[in-house]
């Protein structure tokens, strides 16, 4: 052990392959949170849909192409029925998302049979492995860069801006005839689509899939987002550069993850720090409102006791 | 082109908040009619307006739309024939969204959304004619953000949006009352300018009692969820301020008092 600079930079690339997988799962959240204005806690029982369905349908025999469809397949399933019990029930989004969530653990036990399984990297032909890190890098930096495009053309046809007009403002939809309780639920199963692609990548690339390796995946994801846009945020302005500024923020997230690893910070206290950052990054806004806030009061005070 | 047919509408039955705010009411609006509504706070202008683009179900009566009874249908599904621009100009349109991009999805409006390009290059080129109509230089800002605009400018742009694809019925809810005087008036005469060139049948609250007068063929007052005076044609054109304030006064007896403030 010891800190030497050359374990780190042993470490780098594993960890941007890891930032990479998990970006696309950023992009997924981005979706809701972002453009749907929607907080979707589908995600962390989705990630490991995607890996569980990914994992047994390769173990069955099904071609690894094939197995990333169902596993993208699959995760859109949970983000429609997590959309249709906030439509059709009328469930409140965060509940609806929590419910799916909490049901998916139990289906991702079935799927699994049971909490952990392997998958033996060397007898199949898997695209990411972290035997081939470099291999997985080009596989999935063209990945990334395929959902963006997609993605960028999606949200620029007639129902891609009907779903940006749904997010932004209900009612101004709603007076252009747009059907915002389908399009929430569109949103939905494609966010939660790219999660469980994500968790398949994530399964393929450690060799296994866990009943809890979706656990926080919303953490991770709003951490992408937020740093994306704390680096990127007044330099891009253009849809495909935001979900850039996502995948970049999601990579320099592991990075960093690998560093305060690499420091030999405590592992079991990593998610009480991933929880800090992103309640600090979240925080802002509301003290950036707060602080102007007081100005403004202030200054009607001071008319009123003109006044009097 | 609109048939209103004894409408009612209770907000929070059985509680102590319940609100009779429409009682029974009915209405006729002919083509191309502009007809300004006003009353005091809580008459149900508003009320009626929402019951007419389906905010919310009546509870009884029926609404129909250039003979389509539309009493039961979805407020996305009634978009189709009704344009509107609200109070709050941030209602009206999509902030983080850009000019050009607002108005294609008026452009839109009941129609389904396909996968086929959300503008294209010819409509561009239309909206940046239509933007010179409200000569706000909004013409040469097609692809800025629209939160960028102020209130007086959004209001514009919604009242343009809300016509850009012909409606059967423009609803107007107070569209001015958030605006400085000066952007006020500008913004009616634009309503003027476009419900003329396209002869709209209009539904118009003001909380102002000259425009009420001064705009549109047509003038209704409403209170406590009933239309109580109803004046078109020539005696409209010869009403004023004092004949209006009269009509209240005999109508509601002592209540006007505390009204006068906010219908002046």
């Amino acid at each position: 052990m010891g800190l030497t600079l050359a374990a780190l930079a042993d470490a780098m690339p594993g960890a941007v392959a890891q930032g990479l997988i998990w970006s696309i799962m950023a992009i997924g959240v981005y979706i809701t949170y972002k453009v749907l204005d929607i907080a979707d806690l589908t995600v962390d029982g989705s990630l490991c849909t995607g890996g569980a369905v990914c994992l047994m349908m390769i173990v069955n025999g099904h071609d690894v192409w094939v197995a990333l469809i169902g596993a993208t397949l699959a995760g859109g399933a949970c983000g429609l029925v997590t959309g249709l019990l906030h439509t059709v029930m009328g469930i409140p989004a965060l509940l609806a998302g929590i419910l799916t969530q909490i049901s998916l653990y139990s289906i991702n036990l079935k799927i699994l049979g049971q909490s952990n399984r392997g998958l033996m990297a060397i007898a199949y032909d898997l695209p990411v492995t972290s035997r081939e890190v470099n291999d997985a890098l080009i596989f999935l930096a063209i990945t990334a860069v395929l959902i963006i495009v997609f993605l960028y053309w999606f949200f620029g046809t007639e129902r891609g801006c009907s779903l940006r007009a749904t997010g932004c403002n209900e009612n101004m939809a709603k007076a252009q005839g747009i059907n915002t309780n389908v399009n929430k639920v569109i949103g939905l199963a494609i966010s939660n689509a790219l999660v469980g692609l994500s968790g398949a990548l994530l399964t393929q690339y450690q060799g296994f899939a866990d009943i809890n390796m979706g656990r926080g995946a919303i953490v991770v994801g709003l951490a992408a987002v937020i740093i994306g846009e704390a680096l990127f945020g007044r330099l891009f302005k253009n849809f495909a550069l935001h979900l850039l500024s996502v995948v970049i923020g999601s990579v320099f997230y592991y990075i960093v993850l690998q560093t305060v690893i690499w420091l030999e910070f405590d592992p079991d206290l990593l998610k009480v720090l991933q929880a800090g950052v992103v309640a600090v990054f979240l925080a802002f806004p509301y003290w950036k409102g707060k602080y102007f806030k007081k100005i403004k009061t202030s200054k009607k005070g001071g008319v009123t006791n003109a006044g009097n | 082109m609109l048939e209103i047919k004894n409408i009612h509408k209770t907000f929070n039955p059985g509680t102590i908040n319940e609100k009779h705010a429409l009682n029974g009411v009915s209405l006729t609006l002919d083509d191309g009619d502009f007809v300004t509504v006003i009353g005091g706070n809580g008459a149900g202008k508003s009320t009626l307006l929402n019951a007419i683009a389906g905010t919310w179900q009546v509870d009884e009566g029926n609404i129909i739309i250039d003979g389509i009874d539309v009493t039961k249908l979805p407020e996305y599904r009634r978009a189709r024939y009704l344009g509107r621009v609200f109070q709050d100009p941030m209602n009206g349109t999509a902030a983080t969204m850009e000019i050009q991009e607002n108005l294609a999805l008026a452009k839109r409006r009941g129609k389904i959304r396909t996968l086929l390009p959300g503008i294209s290059g010819k409509e561009k080129e239309e909206y940046k004619e239509l933007l010179k109509i409200l000569d706000l230089g909004l013409e040469s800002r097609l692809t800025a953000k629209v939160g960028l605009l102020s209130g007086g400018q959004r209001q514009a742009l919604t009242l343009l949006m809300a016509s850009l694809k012909k409606p059967k019925l423009l609803l107007l809810d107070e569209h001015t009352a958030a605006l400085d005087p000066k952007t006020a008036a500008k913004v009616l005469e634009t309503t003027d300018t476009i419900v003329a060139r396209d002869s709209l049948t209009t539904l118009m609250i003001t909380h102002n009692m000259r425009d009420a007068i001064a705009h549109g063929n047509r003038l209704i007052m409403m209170m406590n969820g009933k239309i109580i005076f109803d004046i078109k044609g020539e005696e409209k054109k010869k009403l004023t301020v004092e004949d209006l304030l009269h009509k209240f006064e005999t109508v509601s007896g002592e209540e006007f008092a505390n009204d006068k403030a906010l219908l002046s």
